[in-house]
């Protein structure tokens, strides 16, 4: 079902956390809410799922807009940053929990939490305690839990942190493969680009309480909004050009030596890091916009760089390809 | 200078090394013995050896004028005397019938109420500080005797106290009401006066560890307010209960003073027996009873922990 968010503010005495957002999530989309901590994101999340008041706008699902309705009246279904599964209960019972509380019979409920155990591969430790699982385990039985009822709208408040960064990579393929099977909307909180790069149709980054950017990953990634969401989604040098504009270039795309073109400045080696498939070189370099010396990071193939290394304090031209320059808004 | 000192350890036989390891590990077990011993002495000077002295005494013999130390079951035969006849029990059976009334009583009336009181403090409670001033009330009437406490109901509760004054001021009652005071009504109200704030604790101590994200959880998985009450607090406070119910249980079994001021000395109770033998120095009967008292709470308790399972709980 649509999501859509209309001025949507929360506000904590004087403190706005957040202000005013609108935002439009198709229905079977995946949404990746990303920013860093204190942006709002988790907030925003909770007032979509019916977790907390609304200060003012409108929360909109499907047809009408949800006012204070009940998670369960509103169609949506959270799955809890720490899993929150109930220690008391095995796995099979934490699932059927909430076709219990709607008065669904023992033997019915039973089979739709096994079945739904079954699609995240868990039907085979059903009788165990969670405390008995280990946290990916955990992990797949609260989104079982949370997918039992059929909700149209799964909301994820930072699913994968707590898993190693293996697990982690695995998970997020299952959430893809699961979402695209159930033709679900999910809303998926995290503070890593990496993620919301992976999974989502539809990133929206976070600052402050606003939204800074609403796109697809390749939008966002090749044509940054502002400098915030260049700096936060990485792989970017913002660049304060002499008329006092930002401009943001990836750093894939950054020229050295004889390449660097005419806008070339001269930059210092300030740090080299292999990584196997390229080679981040870090530079100080004077005469951009005026100010300060400026910190630029240039991303080389790992070829191109063998066939002409740097030493660290070297000074060499620093450049970047006039197309790929993008401007940002301020 | 390192390459001389290698060889000429790795040429000492291996033998006095794992000799020199044993000791040490010897030394270290016979530490935690020593470590273990103050609570051990305390244990037994003060718990072990006192049960066992009432259990041998228990089996002595008496009269009106000595005891004798020698080997008779006679005493928890005078205990059980006629208690097969269940059409006119015998006293032992109908002291521990009254006893257990109160006991039942007062477990419901502090579970309700100190369940309640928890719950409150636990989850409406917002600010710690106002939890743990909150708290503290709950403990301020800790800070008298447990027998002014008891004292105090009276000038309240008795024929001409604030209670009838009162009802009989308003008109709503033209003769005083007799059972307030020395009545089953009085023992049961001081006990739960007395002891509602041993199941307060332990309950919220089980409630203020509830992860609050399973609340909302619940909520979230459609449950209302009285449905996340029993389907996720009330079993995860389990074993605050279970410890709050241990509590009040063993203490209502063995009181006799409780019994004795609000029931005007006129009501049995299993305490009050033993004390009254002892006070007559019949002191073989009432280690028998007090023995028979202890295999009926510690069956009591067993019987709830088998319904939990306190050492996992904890």
């Amino acid at each position: 079902m649509d999501v859509e968010l209309i001025r949507l503010t929360k506000r904590y005495g004087q403190t706005v956390a957040v202000d005013g957002i609108d935002l439009k999530v198709r229905s079977g989309a995946y949404c990746c809410l990303l920013g860093p901590s204190g942006c709002g994101k988790t907030t925003t999340l909770r007032m979509i799922g019916g977790h907390e008041t609304v200060s003012s706008g409108d929360v909109v699902i499907g047809p009408k807009a949800v006012g204070d309705a009940t998670p369960a009246e509103r169609g949506t279904a959270m799955m809890f940053q720490s899993y929150a599964l109930f220690p008391h209960l095995n796995c099979r019972d934490n699932v059927a929990f909430s076709l219990r509380m709607r008065g669904v019979g023992k033997a019915e409920r039973r089979a739709k939490a096994l079945a739904m155990l079954d699609l995240v591969q868990m039907a085979h430790l059903a009788e165990r305690l969670p405390a008995q699982l280990s946290g990916g385990q955990q992990q797949r039985v609260a989104l079982a839990r949370a997918l039992v009822t059929g909700p149209k709208v799964l909301l994820l408040d930072e699913p994968l942190s707590a898993l190693d960064p293996f697990l982690r990579v695995r998970m997020r393929t299952e959430l893809k493969r699961i979402q695209a099977e159930l033709g679900l909307t999910f809303i998926h909180v995290t503070h890593s680009q990496e993620e919301a790069m992976a999974l989502s149709d539809l990133v929206v980054v976070m600052n402050g309480g606003r939204i800074e950017q609403a796109a697809d990953p390749r939008t966002v990634f090749e044509r940054p909004a502002t400098a915030f969401v260049a700096r936060f989604i990485g792989g970017h040098n913002v660049i304060r050009l002499q008329d006092a504009t930002e401009i943001a270039v990836r750093a894939d795309r950054m020229r050295l030596g004889p390449e660097a073109g005419v806008e070339a400045v001269p930059a210092k080696v300030v740090s080299i890091e292999y990584q196997g498939t390229s080679v981040h070189v870090g530079f100080e370099a004077d005469g951009l916009g005026g100010g300060a010396p400026a910190a630029l990071t240039a991303v080389i193939a790992d070829g191109a760089y063998a066939g002409r290394p740097l030493a660290l304090g070297q000074t060499v031209p620093l450049g970047w390809d006039a197309a790929a320059a993008h401007r940002l808004s301020a | 200078m390192t390459d001389a000192v290698l060889p000429a350890l790795a040429e000492t036989p291996a033998a006095p090394a794992a000799a020199s390891l044993t000791a040490k590990t010897r030394r270290r077990r016979a530490l935690v013995y020593v470590q273990a011993a103050p609570m051990a002495f305390v244990f037994a000077a003060f718990f072990l050896v006192p049960l066992l002295l009432t259990l041998i005494v228990s089996f002595w013999e008496y009269n009106e004028y000595e005891i004798i130390p020698s080997f008779t079951v006679q005493n928890y035969v005078d205990v059980f005397d006629g208690c097969l006849n269940v059409a006119d029990p015998c006293t032992t059976v109908r002291t521990y019938l009254s006893t257990l009334k109160f006991c039942a009583l007062t477990w419901a009336f502090t579970l309700l109420i100190g369940f309640t009181v928890a719950y409150f403090v636990a989850f409406h409670v917002r600010s710690a500080t106002m939890q743990m001033a909150l708290f503290l009330v709950c403990t301020i009437p800790f800070w008298t005797s447990n027998v002014i406490r008891m004292i105090s109901w009276i000038p309240l509760l008795g024929r001409n106290g604030l209670v009838n004054d009162s009802l009989l001021g308003l008109g709503l009652i033209d003769r005083p009401i007799e059972g307030l005071l020395y009545s089953d009504f009085a023992v049961v109200l001081a006990f739960v006066h007395l002891n509602t704030v041993f199941m307060i604790v332990p309950i919220f101590n089980s409630m203020a560890r509830i992860d609050r994200s399973l609340i909302e959880a619940a909520y979230d998985a459609g449950a209302s307010g009285w449905q996340t009450l029993w389907h996720v607090v009330v079993p995860l406070t389990k074993p605050g209960i279970a410890i709050g119910s241990i509590f009040v249980i063993t203490l209502v079994m063995g009181d006799f003073v409780t019994v004795g001021v609000m029931g005007g000395q006129q009501i049995a109770s299993v305490g009050k027996v033993i004390q009254v033998q002892m006070s007559a120095l019949q002191l073989p009967a009432a280690a028998a009873n007090a023995v028979v008292l202890l295999g009926a709470v510690m069956l009591m308790i067993v019987a709830m922990t088998r319904l939990i399972d306190l050492r996992k709980e904890l």
